[in-house]
Parts: structure tokens; C-alpha cells; sequence
């Protein structure tokens, strides 16, 4: 059994633990308003762009021929990229594990049918695990879900999947992210970005008449060929905006959750204690009873 | 003056400039245009470059913007840019160190046409337009 001692030792450590656990409680807590706000601050931006996209995509004739290549999906797919979203870090309960899921499961099918899926990936945890399942890595970019990044990130990695399909070395790439739905919800969800799908066009027919009067320069099809491009940076500048949002609510709950077992075990671990304790003393006090009984005979 | 066009720069991170202004100059891609209230509307991409507006109160503002386009609608200007910084938020030192850096990269991959050299030379814009737009102060 285990003495007083090691009893007192164990719930100093648990205790230590619920520290640490509390407070990446709230550095995630505090990680996570950071990663709300920056995602509010890019709503204007994504908003006024999906107008004017929308707007553009009215003016140009859909006829296939002349429409622009990152618009026209390909008869047969062979290659597909795949961009997954991870954290850097873990502590953060099944958040990577179910990216990671929704990602082999996806290859698993592709490569069923005959597809061939280069992976790419943002984020250490996909991408040591792939690299332990000797799966082929195309690139990966580390450093990025999390922290500190700008649109320069969303910029560059989108490049390189619009590089890739416009010079034919993929068919089509689409992203793995987790979608941020609320605190305690966060949804692995598979989106395909080149080529683009799901440009809205404008709806309502006031506003489509109203952009039609519009000059501009260089001429629609042109501009639109400049904007296409920057419709995938919007979509992975989102989508790394909620993977991180929904990283720190995960860590979150998970610290959350850890600190309350800490406390459940703190309970538990002292009611052995003090029954020990109480043991102890009473073997103490017959002991003590015991010697004055055979001094007084 | 029939009155002040309402001037909105955003970018991914943050609202940059959000007010009134007597008159705006961009660098479009066919050339700098300017607008004032009542022009007709107009859509177009940007330069990398200057930014030129005058506020309500009449003195002139400069903001850097890069990898945008401009919305001109007769009552207001709305411009959707990668980057972009008022005159007074451009930190020089920053831009001078990306001048040097992205030059040393042209340097070393003249040889290569690669996306490396592409966004070297980008960066390179780039910071020659914001310390441009610094010095100006100066002057």
C-alpha cells in the first residue's frame, strides 16, 4: 500500500498539472478572442469581394470556350492536391485526429477510383503523420495555423495549387479545414477551391443593374481573370482563419475538461489520504495504549 | 465642390481607411485616376503604389496599397487591397530590410525564371513604393 508520503507526493504533482492545465485554459481562451477577431476584421473584405465577383461573373458570357481555365473543371481528374489544415501543437483533444481522419479517408477513396492525391501540408501534426505513414508530402508549411499570419500565407499557398492546375499537373486541388461552428463544435469539412465553384452571382436585380453601368478597366473578362485567382486566397485565408479559431476553442475545451479531472482526482487522492492518516494514528494510539497496559501490569 | 466622396480601404487583416474625402487618386493599371463625387462607376485593378486622398479638413493623406482593386461608385470608393498602410504606419526600416532582402534574392536567381524570382521581385515593388510614400514626408 501506499505510504502517507507517496500519497502527499502524488497530489502535489496532480495539483501542479491542474496549474499548467488552467492556464493553457486561458491563453487558449485569450488565443481564441485574438483568432475571433481577426476573422471579423476580414468579413469586410471577403463580403465586398464576393460582390463584386458575383457582379463580374454576370457580365461574362458562360460559353465554355472563353471561359477563364481556373473556371472549367476537367473531364477527367487523375491528380488531385490536397491541402490539409492541422495545428502546429497538440493538447487540443480529437481536433488534428479528426482531420486527420477526414483526410485518409478522402485519399482512400480517391485512390480507389484511380486518383492520385499529392498532399500538402499546413500545420506539423498532419504532416508528421502522414510522414510516419511514408505517404508522399508534397510541401508543407509550418508555423502558420495558430499564430500570427497574414494573407500573404493564403496568397503563396494558393499560387502554388493555381500554378499546378493551370500548367496541368493536377485536375482539381481542394483543402481539408475545420470548420469553426461554435465553442464546442468545430467540423472537419472538405471544400473544393480550383477550379472555383460556387461564384453567387448577384441576386438581387437592382444591384445587377447597377454594376452592369460599370466601366471597367482592363475590360470584364480581363479583370475577372485578375480576381479569379485572389477568389482561392480568399478561400484558404478562411479557411486558415477557422482552423485556427477552431484550434483554440478545441484546446480550450480539452483544458477545460483536463482541469476538472484534476480536481476530481485532488478529491479522490485526499479522501485516501486522510483515510491513511487517520490509520496511522489510530495504530499509533494503540500502540501507545498497548505499552502503558504492559508497564502498569 | 458639391460635396466629399466616402473612401474605404480594407484589406484581409483590418479596415485601413474609413472616411470622407474631397478627392481620391489611385494608381489604376491603366494609369493614376481621380475621382471625385458624382464619377460614374468604374471598376478596376491597382498598382502597387500610392493612394493620394484629401480629407474632409482639406490636407493631403497617402496610403500605401498593393495587390488591389478599386469599386468607384458615384458616392463612394471602396478598395480591396492584399496590403496596405497609412503614410504614418509604414515602418521604413522593414521596408528598407525587404528592399535588401528581396534584391539579394533577384540576384541570386537571375539565372532561373521561378515563382521565387516572381515574388522577389514583388516584394521588391513593394518596398520601394512604401519607402517612396515615407519619404515624401520628408520632403
Amino acid at each position: 500500500m501506499a505510504t502517507l508520503k507517496d500519497i502527499q507526493l502524488k497530489i502535489v504533482g496532480v495539483k501542479k498539472t491542474q496549474k499548467i492545465t488552467k492556464a493553457m485554459n486561458m491563453v487558449a481562451a485569450s488565443k481564441l478572442r485574438g483568432a475571433q477577431e481577426k476573422a471579423e476584421a476580414f468579413r469586410p473584405y471577403a463580403n465586398k469581394f464576393a460582390e463584386v465577383l458575383g457582379s463580374l461573373s454576370d457580365r461574362i458570357d458562360a460559353d465554355e470556350e472563353h471561359a477563364p481555365p481556373l473556371l472549367v473543371p476537367r473531364a477527367e481528374v487523375k491528380t488531385i492536391d490536397l491541402l490539409l489544415m492541422t495545428s502546429d501543437r497538440g493538447l487540443c483533444g480529437g481536433f488534428n485526429t479528426s482531420l486527420i481522419i477526414k483526410a485518409e479517408k478522402f485519399m482512400k477513396e480517391k485512390a480507389e477510383q484511380g486518383v492520385d492525391v499529392r498532399l500538402i501540408c499546413m500545420g506539423k501534426k498532419g504532416r508528421d503523420y502522414f510522414r510516419r505513414k511514408k505517404y508522399n508530402i508534397q510541401s508543407e508549411h509550418i508555423g502558420i495555423v495558430g499564430g500570427k499570419f497574414g494573407f500573404n500565407v493564403a496568397v503563396n499557398a494558393g499560387q502554388e495549387l493555381i500554378d499546378a492546375f493551370l500548367n496541368g499537373e493536377t485536375d482539381e486541388a481542394r483543402v481539408i479545414f475545420s470548420e469553426f461552428v461554435s465553442m464546442s463544435r468545430q467540423v472537419p469539412t472538405l471544400s473544393q477551391v480550383v477550379p472555383i465553384v460556387g461564384v453567387e452571382k448577384a441576386e438581387q436585380a437592382q444591384e445587377a443593374e447597377y454594376i452592369a453601368e460599370h466601366i471597367c478597366e482592363p475590360p470584364a473578362e480581363e479583370l475577372m481573370a485578375e480576381m479569379l485567382p485572389k477568389q482561392v486566397y480568399v478561400q484558404i485565408f478562411r479557411g486558415l482563419l477557422e482552423t485556427s479559431t477552431s484550434e483554440h476553442a478545441a484546446r480550450m475545451a480539452a483544458m477545460d475538461n483536463a482541469t476538472t479531472n484534476c480536481g476530481e482526482m485532488i478529491t479522490s487522492l485526499s479522501l485516501v489520504y486522510n483515510k491513511a492518516r487517520q490509520a496511522a494514528i489510530t495504530a499509533d494510539l494503540m500502540d501507545i495504549v498497548g505499552g502503558a497496559e504492559a508497564l502498569k501490569g | 465642390m458639391a460635396g466629399n466622396i466616402m473612401l474605404e480601404v480594407v484589406t484581409p487583416d483590418k479596415s485601413v481607411v474609413s472616411e470622407e474625402a474631397q478627392i481620391v487618386v489611385a494608381p489604376g493599371e491603366y494609369g493614376e485616376f481621380g475621382v471625385l463625387i458624382g464619377h460614374t462607376s468604374f471598376l478596376t485593378t491597382l498598382k502597387t503604389g500610392m493612394l493620394r486622398y484629401k480629407d474632409k479638413g482639406g490636407s493631403e493623406r497617402a496610403v500605401f496599397v498593393s495587390g488591389g482593386f478599386a469599386e468607384v461608385l458615384p458616392n463612394k470608393v471602396t478598395v480591396l487591397a492584399e496590403s496596405a498602410d497609412r503614410r504614418r504606419d509604414i515602418d521604413v526600416e522593414r521596408a528598407r530590410a525587404a528592399m535588401k532582402r528581396a534584391e539579394q534574392r533577384i540576384a541570386e536567381a537571375r539565372t532561373k525564371e521561378d515563382i521565387d524570382a516572381r515574388r522577389a521581385e514583388a516584394a521588391l515593388q513593394r518596398a520601394i513604393a512604401r519607402m517612396k510614400i515615407s519619404e515624401r514626408r520628408a520632403a
